[in-house]
C-alpha cells in the first residue's frame, strides 16, 4: 500500500531539489562506519552502519565436497534474514522474496567479481574444498539495506581467517592467522528513480514510493560486475546511463570506507 | 475510612497501590482489587474528589470519544471506510459521517476516499468493546493533502500543541508551514519551503525529546529565533476554535 499523498509530498520536493530529511540527491547518510570483529563464534563478522540502517554479516568455513562440474572449486553461499525487531513489517518465518533478492544481489557481486580466489579453497581436486557461507542479519532498516548488507558482506570476509584443519575436522576454537583468498572487493550503489530524479541510499519513506532502483556493483578498476533492477517501472537507456554515472562515483565514497581499517 | 497511598502529581508504576478502601473510584489507568486502587499504567496521579486517574507518561494512544485524530484509509467497504488509528484497534468512517453529497446506493466511494488517504477525524463513539467511529462532521475535520506524516508518542501530543494551541501556532508561525496534530501521535505537515518543513519537522522531535524538561515554551521559542531569525510571539487559539484550524 502506498500513501499517495507521501508520494505527491516526496516528489513535490524533489522538484525543489530537496529531500525529506533535507539531505542532497547523491548524499549517503551519516555516520557511514564498519565495525569488525563483533561475533565471537563466527570466522569472520562485522556490523556495518549507514545512518540508522545496521546490518550484520558473519562468515563461516566448512569443510565440503566441490561440485562435480567444478572439481577445482570451493563454495560460496549467501544468505539473508530480515529480522522481524529491524522492521515492523518483516515477519519471522522462512525468507521471503524481499530476503531471497537482497541475499542473491548481494552474492551474485561477490561471485561474478570473482571476489574469492575459489580455486584456492579447494583442498583435494574433486573431494575436499572449503565452503564460505556468508550470513546477513538486519539489525535495524532505516532504508538502502542493499548497500548496506553488500558492505557488510565485504567487510567480514575481509575480516575472516580459516580455523584450524585436520583432514575432515576442523577446530573452530583454534583460528589460523591465514586469510581468504581476496582478489578483488566488489562495491555495491543502489540508484533509485522517483518521477524524473535519481536519489542514492533511500530511507524508508522514500523506498515505499520508488519507480524503479538499479543496483550498480564496481570493481577496484571502475569496471561493473554485477546489476540489479528493481521496483515496478521501466528505465530507459538514458536512465541507466545517469544511474551507473551515480553510482560509480559513489562506490568510490563507500571504498573508502572499506579500505580505512 | 479509605486513605490515599500517594499525592497528587506521584508517579506510580503498574502495581503501585494508589489508594486503600471502597471510598474512591478508579479512573482512568487505573483498576481496582479487592479494596485497593492499584495504578495499571506508569503515569502521574490525579485525584477529582473521589476518582482517582492516571494521565499516562508512556504508553500507546487509547482512543477516546472526542479525540481527533489523524488516520489513514485502510480499507473500503459498502458502507464507508475502515481507518487505521494508530493504536491497538482500527476505526469506521461511515459514508453520513464523511460527506453531505448525496451517495446513491453502491456507488464508488473510492472518489471520497481511498486506501492510503490521510483525514483528520473525531472520534464520536468508543464501544466497550472498542469499535469506534470517527466523523468528519465539524470545523477543521477533513481529508488531507499531500504533506508528511511524523509519528510521536501520544503522550507528548499535549506539549507539542502547548497551552492552547501556542506551541503549534509558534512552530506554523516561524516556519510557514501547515501543521495538523492528531490526539493519537500522528502529525500531518506540509510547508511550500522544504527548509521550513524540515526545521518544524526536527522542532517537533526536539519537543518530544524535552517535554518532561521545564522551561520548554521558552528553550523551543529561542530555539525557532535562533534557526529562523524571526521574531516569534506567543499566540493562544481562540476559545472554542481548534489549533488545527487555520
Amino acid at each position: 500500500m502506498t500513501a499517495k499523498q507521501a508520494r505527491q509530498h516526496i516528489v513535490k520536493l524533489l522538484n525543489k531539489t530537496a529531500r525529506l530529511d533535507g539531505r542532497g540527491f547523491t548524499e549517503y547518510r551519516k555516520p557511514i562506519s564498519i565495525e569488525y570483529n563483533i561475533s565471537k563464534s563466527a570466522e569472520g563478522s562485522a556490523r556495518v552502519q549507514i545512518g540508522e540502517t545496521i546490518v550484520l554479516a558473519g562468515v563461516k568455513m566448512e569443510i565440503g565436497q566441490p561440485y562435480p562440474d567444478t572439481p577445482n572449486q570451493g563454495g560460496l553461499m549467501v544468505g539473508a534474514e530480515l529480522l522481524p525487531l529491524s522492521n515492523p513489517d518483516f515477519e519471522s518465518g522462512p525468507p521471503g522474496i524481499q530476503a531471497i533478492e537482497l541475499g542473491r544481489v548481494v552474492d551474485r557481486a561477490i561471485r561474478e567479481a570473482k571476489a574469492i580466489d575459489v580455486e584456492k579453497l579447494c583442498i583435494t581436486e574433486g573431494e575436499l574444498c572449503w565452503v564460505v557461507s556468508i550470513d546477513i542479519c538486519t539489525l535495524n532498516d532505516a532504508g538502502n539495506l542493499f548497500d548496506a548488507a553488500a558492505l557488510a558482506a565485504l567487510a567480514a570476509l575481509k575480516n575472516a581467517k580459516l580455523p584450524e584443519r585436520d583432514g575432515k575436522k576442523i577446530d573452530y576454537k583454534k583460528l589460523t592467522d591465514e586469510k581468504l583468498p581476496i582478489q578483488r572487493l566488489p562495491i555495491s550503489v543502489t540508484v533509485c528513480k522517483i518521477a524524473d530524479k535519481f536519489l542514492v541510499d533511500p530511507t524508508n519513506e522514500e523506498e515505499e514510493v520508488i519507480d524503479a532502483r538499479l543496483t550498480v556493483a564496481f570493481m577496484e578498476n571502475g569496471e561493473i560486475c554485477a546489476m540489479q533492477k528493481g521496483g515496478d517501472m521501466a528505465l530507459t537507456l538514458a536512465d541507466i546511463e545517469q544511474m551507473i554515472s551515480i553510482a560509480a562515483e559513489k562506490s568510490n565514497e563507500l571504498r573508502v570506507v572499506l579500505d580505512a581499517d | 475510612m479509605g486513605e490515599i497511598i500517594v499525592k497528587e502529581k506521584d508517579v506510580v508504576v503498574p502495581g503501585e497501590v494508589i489508594a486503600k478502601g471502597m471510598d474512591f473510584l478508579p479512573g482512568m489507568g487505573t483498576t481496582r482489587q479487592g479494596d485497593n486502587i492499584l495504578a495499571a499504567r506508569i503515569g502521574l496521579v490525579n485525584i477529582d474528589g473521589r476518582a482517582i486517574r492516571l494521565i499516562p507518561l508512556s504508553g500507546q494512544y487509547l482512543p477516546r470519544t472526542g479525540d481527533t485524530i489523524i488516520a489513514n484509509v485502510v480499507d473500503v467497504n459498502f458502507s464507508g471506510w475502515r481507518v487505521e488509528t494508530n493504536s491497538a484497534y482500527s476505526a469506521m468512517l461511515n459514508v453520513k459521517d464523511a460527506t453531505s453529497d448525496f451517495v446513491a446506493k453502491g456507488a464508488d466511494l473510492t472518489q471520497y476516499f481511498d486506501v492510503g488517504d490521510y483525514l483528520v477525524g473525531k472520534i464520536v463513539n468508543v464501544t466497550t468493546q472498542m469499535l469506534i467511529d470517527i466523523s468528519l462532521r465539524g470545523p477543521g475535520l477533513r481529508k488531507l493533502g499531500e504533506g508528511r506524516i511524523l509519528k510521536v508518542a501520544s503522550s507528548k501530543v499535549p506539549r507539542i500543541i502547548g497551552k492552547k494551541g501556542s506551541m503549534v501556532s509558534m512552530i506554523k508561525q516561524a516556519t510557514d508551514t501547515k501543521i495538523i496534530v492528531g490526539q493519537n501521535g500522528v502529525i500531518w505537515i506540509s510547508g511550500e519551503d522544504p527548509k521550513g518543513e524540515l526545521i518544524a519537522v526536527n522542532t517537533i522531535k526536539k519537543i518530544e525529546e524535552e517535554a518532561h524538561i521545564p522551561g520548554l515554551t521558552d528553550r523551543i521559542k529561542s530555539h525557532l529565533e535562533q534557526i529562523t531569525g524571526r521574531q516569534l510571539q506567543l499566540q493562544e487559539t481562540p476559545e472554542g476554535m481548534s489549533h488545527n484550524e487555520g
